[in-house]
């Protein structure tokens, strides 16, 4: 998972906080992106957009839930989830 | 429809014959047709004049008949009429046709007490040099712009800023608290603007200097008695409201030049020209056609044109339509905003100032237009959004409500993507907010706050720990947490975005930019007076939107539009920032215009020091990538263009050149 969410907290820094480093807007691993204010709806599409582009995986519109999209942390779950799904659908 | 000016002191001024005719020469826009000035020992009042009513008589600024008092005046009283008759039965004899005249002679008759007689937009100092007195005065929605600066022991007015600064004692520097309110509320909160040195005329307020002191004080506020009007019948009152907008109508198509109508399609404006296409009719046969105006976008998204087009065809109207481009909102903004005078979260005024230009080379000076309905009769998605939101906070289905929220913004597509789990997590209220009494309000403040992400360190820390939503609140009226929830937020929009956004950067700003005036008889004050009056029911039912206004809207308007949901108005957003000026390109590799580039620059950013340049090459970055979708994107490039053009216009190139004459930023844009 690590890779990813080095990934995600980099992609969530430039596309949402536009690059700050400060700590004002510091977020963990855990933390809801949405309390935070972080990611709103459109957001969730920017990030839907990115996960598509970076990780080839095709979000359907019912896994655009806050299980799998509202922490960094449940958005790694949710690529290696994808992800293993999908070799699993190639292998078979 | 004017500009006024004018300076007054308690010693005397060696400066009054060099400023004021700068000062009104800085108001050509508004009023081309003639510049007249009245100075006396240590005052000075100026005018320049779009003629509208009694073209040959009505010059300004204006004496009475012992020349103690001295008018100046922006606007239109529109029962001057009736005025009249009244005065002159008790023995008033009139030297001019014009309403200028009533309005001077109704307060050398009632003094302050003749504001509430008046129906009209208005804007106007009168001098009373016996007591050297002066008194600003200012219309109760704020359709008329007026501001003022205290320089020593002199107090300066003019219908627009830029005009102040033509005294050079005026400073024009920003004042972050208003930086901090716009990117909270979409404009300063009033009395603030911009600089920090000048101070708006809030709406419905007076202003009266005497001796150097300055006292202001409200004269008029929007009241909400929903009690009044409980059991009336349907029917009743919708024969009531379809009169008071007869009358309002009939009242503001009172001009010695001919009056037009914009058409954006929807309900408003389609009952507005209907109205008035009706009166053109009981004038007789021989009357022109009613002249309708409206604007096109090449994106359907926007566009409204096959609506009006029904509308056209329904009433007979002699109509004309502009189409307008991205690129044309790019080419224009610059001017938009040397107009607005103020930082713009939307480019939505920029089509507006096209409007107007494309109206004036038409030949016409006079529009109505569909403004204010919303906020009176309850149109507004913000209305719908917070009884959703609160439903939201109840059991019930989720996925209804999602299906809810999905119709609510059918021009979202990134809504309709989504989950009700998802949906539910954006919309849900918390308790905090339910119980807040801008409840209905907070998601669009806490939504433009976001922005201020992009704040430099400097102007951040010069906000720290204020709280511009506390300071709204803190001016509610004092029974504000009794009044019912769709009167609370209706508060909101009339006296917050109404005056501060929608009446002036995309109101008379626009228009007056070109000569152009407009006229709202939705604002009048009879109309205001039963809207706010009126029961939810007759407002808004479930999530149906204008009950009342669509009923009268049924017998004037094809069933195409008085069936229509609202569709807000919205233009082509920020991304037309980029790429879109030369010949048009597909990808993201197009020139930008040159003067995005030049004012979004990190060095740029860092010199004029409000905003952070990394973060802002961030957003331009994403912009350039095609990858900004969203509307706090969208708020945020436009916000921070607008602020560097303000500080381009106003500060950076605002001065005199080698021979004397002022230029402005805006010149200075076009001479590079």
């Amino acid at each position: 998972m690590e890779p990813y969410t080095q990934d995600l907290r980099h992609f969530i820094v430039d596309n949402f906080l536009f690059g700050d480093q400060s700590g004002r807007f510091a977020f963990s691993d855990t933390d809801s992106l949405q309390e935070l204010g972080i990611v709103d709806s459109t957001g969730v599409l920017e990030l839907v957009c990115h996960l598509q582009e970076r990780y080839g995986i095709a979000v359907a519109d019912e896994e655009l839930v806050p299980d799998n999209l509202d922490s960094v942390d449940q958005i790694a779950r949710f690529i290696e989830r994808k992800r293993r799904d999908a070799k699993l659908v190639r292998a078979s | 429809m004017c500009g006024i000016a004018g300076i007054v002191c308690q010693d005397r001024d060696d400066r009054i014959p060099i400023s004021l005719p700068r000062m009104i020469s800085m108001l050509h826009h508004r009023g081309p047709d003639a510049r007249r000035m009245h100075v006396e020992p240590a005052a000075g009042l100026a005018h320049a004049r779009l003629s509208v009513i009694d073209l040959r008589g009505g010059d300004q600024p204006l004496a009475n008949d012992d020349r103690t008092l001295w008018i100046t005046f922006n606007g239109e009283i529109f029962n001057y009429v009736e005025l009249r008759e009244y005065l002159e039965r008790g023995g008033h004899r009139f030297r001019t046709q014009s309403d200028t005249e009533v309005l001077l002679r109704l307060y050398e008759e009632r003094g302050r007490r003749a504001l509430a007689d008046l129906n009209g937009d208005w804007a106007f100092a009168i001098w009373n040099s016996r007591s050297r007195t002066l008194l600003l005065s200012r219309d109760r929605m704020g359709v008329r712009p007026l501001y003022y600066t205290i320089v020593g022991r002199t107090l300066l007015f003019a219908s627009e800023i830029k005009a102040l600064f033509a005294d050079p004692r005026v400073s024009r520097e920003i004042d972050p608290e208003s930086v901090d309110d716009i990117f909270t509320v979409w404009s300063p909160l009033a009395p603030r603007t911009i600089f920090g040195s000048v101070r708006e005329l809030p709406p419905g307020h007076s202003l009266t200097w005497h001796e150097g002191h300055v006292t202001v004080s409200r004269d008029w506020r929007p009241g909400f008695v929903r009690k009044s009007h409980e059991q009336l019948p349907d029917r009743d009152a919708e024969e009531q409201l379809r009169a008071h907008l007869t009358h309002a109508t009939r009242i503001r198509l009172r001009a010695d030049v001919p009056v037009g109508a914009y058409l954006s399609g929807g309900l408003d404006s389609s009952i507005v020209a209907a109205l008035a296409a009706g009166e053109r009719g009981r004038a007789g046969n021989g009357a022109p056609p009613l002249q309708t105006f409206s604007l096109g976008f090449d994106a359907a998204e926007f566009d409204e044109r096959s609506y009006q087009r029904h509308v056209v065809a329904a009433l007979g109207t002699e109509h004309h339509e502009l189409q307008c481009t991205p690129a044309d909102i790019v080419r224009v903004f610059p001017q938009v905003v040397w107009h607005a005078e103020a930082p713009l979260l939307r480019t939505a005024p920029a089509p507006l100032y096209l409007l107007a230009q494309f109206v004036r080379e038409r030949g016409h000076k006079v529009v109505l237009t569909g403004e204010g309905a919303d906020e009176v009769f309850g149109g507004y998605n913000i209305f719908k959004e917070a009884k959703l939101r609160r439903m939201w906070s109840e059991r019930g289905r989720a996925s209804r409500r999602a299906a809810l929220v999905k119709r609510l913004y059918p021009h979202l597509p990134h809504l309709q993507r989504q989950s009700a789990a998802l949906l539910q997590s954006f919309f849900h209220a918390a308790p905090d907010d339910l119980a807040h009494p801008c409840f209905s309000h907070l998601p669009r403040w806490s939504l433009t706050s976001r922005l201020k992400m992009f704040f430099s360190d400097d102007l951040r820390a010069s906000v720290d720990g204020r709280d511009a939503v506390a300071e709204v609140v803190a001016r509610l009226p004092a029974d504000f947490a009794s009044w019912d929830q769709l009167g609370r937020a209706q508060h909101l929009e009339i006296t917050q975005l109404l005056p501060g956004y929608l009446l002036s950067s995309q109101g008379d700003r626009m228009a007056m930019a070109h000569g152009v005036e407009t006229r709202f008889p939705y604002l009048d004050p009879d109309v205001v007076a039963f809207g706010t009056s009126l029961p939810d029911r007759l407002l808004m039912r479930g999530m149906r939107e204008k009950v009342l206004l669509r009923r009268v809207g049924r017998t004037l308007t094809p069933p195409s539009v008085w069936k229509r949901t609202k569709q807000p108005y919205r233009a082509p957003g920020a991304d037309a920032f980029f790429n879109t000026v030369g010949p048009a390109k597909a990808g993201h590799d197009g020139d930008d215009a040159d003067y995005v580039n030049d004012l979004l620059s990190p060095s740029q950013i860092r010199r004029d020091g409000l905003f952070n340049p990394d973060a802002v090459s961030h957003l331009v970055r994403k912009f350039r990538e095609g990858k900004a979708i969203g509307v706090k994107d969208d708020m945020a490039l436009v916000g921070i263009l607008s602020t560097q053009l303000v500080i381009h216009h106003f500060i950076n190139h605002f001065g005199t050149d080698t021979h004397g004459a002022l230029y402005t930023g805006s010149e200075a844009l076009h001479r590079r």
